[in-house]
């Protein structure tokens, strides 16, 4: 029972992250149709520019978060401005754009390297404390990966739910054509998309970096279980990728009480692998009426 | 009624089609009066759809110009003809299918948030089947339901000019005519339809006019109980002779 728990609340850290990255992604690719294979990589530039801001200029943590968001959401319009939208408006199918962008993940990552080298960086974060609540432990940097996504999460799902904006982002992923026709200006909430779908990949790679280490290599390295949790939870809905990258990580983690942790990234694939047998339209999926 | 109306709308001479050197429209023309219900019938292949695209900033055409209430609007975004006061229901995909009937109608005022509120009332007291389902999802909805949704979603931005393609296609017999009703319903309202359709008898009994294409052009153009009557159109375009 107290490995149960244990393992859960492991489960439920190393799952917001998958979620949080798998939301951002998912996001982009309902209203873009663009497969990002760079998105791990936005990942890992937020946790550089993180680390810039919190252990070269000495800032606090706080600011450093600020940091990730603005950098990679800046990048992820830059890149829309610099290649997708023009790549789109020449016709290029989602094919096109997917090798596109797993070329372009290359170039980022190996852009990361040349500036910062392959050594492994930290923040400036107390990586030793933790509570011992009885039962279970649970370490700060835990606390923080779970509380701060889950404050995303929320505040993600009512941009989605309430507001204008989100309203029309989900609008558009339904149908770009018709949202155009409607009167929608698509073009402005694409660049929502890009600023939201940036900021939290932004926010995950951050998150990875406080609660692993960064390396050059962090984003790309979980970009697989980030495709999983999306491929889960029901390919194109924002709020299946948050479930199925919850599931990821709690099903790896509750593994570890039955096989080695070695085979952790194994049994979320083979989860994977009866998902897509059992419900292939994702945990979440939606059985559409056609006639 | 002595004044010859000047039209909301008028395609000149339209020619183009989706890629460069294959025209499906070759110079058609259409124009459509305030308050008139306009129906546009043809054979498949005729150009119809790509008539009201072109009318609708989707297509912009090689040669020809679309004026409405005397702007220039050929080739101008859709986005900007919906906040002149043109709306325009696609034959297909024409409802957001995972939100809500509330959220697809919101997505339809996006050109006018401020007044959210009394047109979405007035919807919901035009069609009340949507009222009683405005919080679930549009792809539980009916064929007819759906087209219903379709109309209303465009008539959210207050439009003075509706463009429909194919309105009832697919549909089965009742939810024709009740879509047909509807259209009435909106016309009498004072919007002016311009309208494709299939159902090219069931259509031009309810048109001030109608025009019927072939190839791109205009084959013929009159009353809608004149084309219903006239043994040429008949025999070519409505399945056989008049009764």
């Amino acid at each position: 029972m107290d490995e149960l728990l244990q393992t859960t609340i492991n489960g439920l850290a190393s799952g917001s992250i998958y979620a949080l990255g798998a939301v951002g992604l998912s996001l982009v690719y309902a209203i873009l149709k663009l497969v990002n294979f760079a998105h791990g990589d936005f990942m890992t530039l937020g946790g550089y520019a993180a680390f810039v801001v919190n252990v070269t200029w000495g800032l606090p943590l706080v600011v450093s978060v600020l940091g990730a968001l603005v950098v990679v959401a800046a990048l992820g319009l830059l890149t829309e401005a610099a290649i997708w939208r023009p790549m789109r408006e020449r016709g290029a199918g989602v094919m096109q754009l997917l090798l596109l962008s797993l070329g372009f993940s290359f170039v980022l990552r190996n852009l990361i390297l040349f500036a910062w080298g392959g050594e492994t960086r930290t923040l400036r974060v107390d990586n030793t404390s933790s509570y011992d609540l009885g039962i279970v432990r649970i370490s700060l940097l835990q606390v923080i990966v779970i509380v701060v996504s889950a404050v995303a999460m929320v505040a993600v799902a009512l941009l989605l739910r309430r507001t204008y904006v989100g309203k029309s982002m989900r609008a558009l992923s339904d149908s770009f054509a018709l949202a155009e026709v409607s009167g929608i200006n698509t073009r402005r909430v694409v660049t929502y998309t890009w600023i939201l779908g940036g900021g939290l990949a932004g926010l995950a790679g951050f998150l990875a970096t406080i609660f692993t280490v960064l390396t050059p290599q962090t984003g790309w390295v979980l970009l697989l279980g980030i495709f999983a949790a999306i491929i889960l939870g029901g390919i194109g809905d924002p709020f299946g990728a948050l479930v199925g990258g919850l599931t990821l990580g709690l099903v790896q983690e509750w593994s570890t009480m039955v096989f080695a942790p070695t085979y952790k990234e194994a049994v979320g694939f083979a989860i994977l692998i009866l998902a897509l047998l059992f419900r292939p339209n994702g945990l979440l999926g939606h059985a559409t009426r056609t006639g | 009624m002595s004044e010859e109306p000047s039209p909301v709308l008028r395609a000149d001479g339209l020619v183009g089609g989706y890629v460069e050197g294959v025209d499906i429209l070759n110079g058609c023309s259409l124009d459509a009066n305030e308050g008139e219900i306009v129906v546009v019938i043809g054979p498949n292949g005729a150009g119809k759809s790509t008539l009201i695209k072109a009318m609708f900033g989707l297509i912009t055409p090689r040669e020809g110009r679309v004026l409405f209430r005397g702007t220039d609007i050929t080739g101008m975004p859709p986005h900007r003809i919906t906040r002149l006061g043109m709306s325009y229901v696609p034959q297909v995909e024409n409802i957001f299918p995972s939100l809500t009937i509330q959220e697809n109608l919101e997505m339809g005022a996006s050109q006018g948030r401020a007044e959210l509120a009394p047109r979405m009332e007035r919807m919901f007291e035009m069609f009340p089947i949507l009222l009683e389902r405005r919080r679930h999802r549009a792809d539980g909805l009916s064929g007819g339901e759906r087209q219903m949704l379709a109309v209303a979603r465009a008539l959210m931005a207050e439009p003075s000019v509706l463009l429909l393609d194919e309105p009832s296609a697919g549909l089965a017999p009742r939810a024709v005519a009740e879509v047909f009703q509807t259209v009435q319903r909106v016309n009498a309202n004072g919007v002016t339809i311009v309208m494709i359709e299939q159902n090219a008898r069931d259509a031009l009994a309810i048109a001030d006019r109608g025009f019927v294409l072939e190839s791109g052009q205009n084959r013929f153009t009159g009353p809608g109980r004149d084309l219903l009557n006239d043994p040429k159109v008949a025999e070519l375009y409505l399945g056989g002779a008049t009764t």
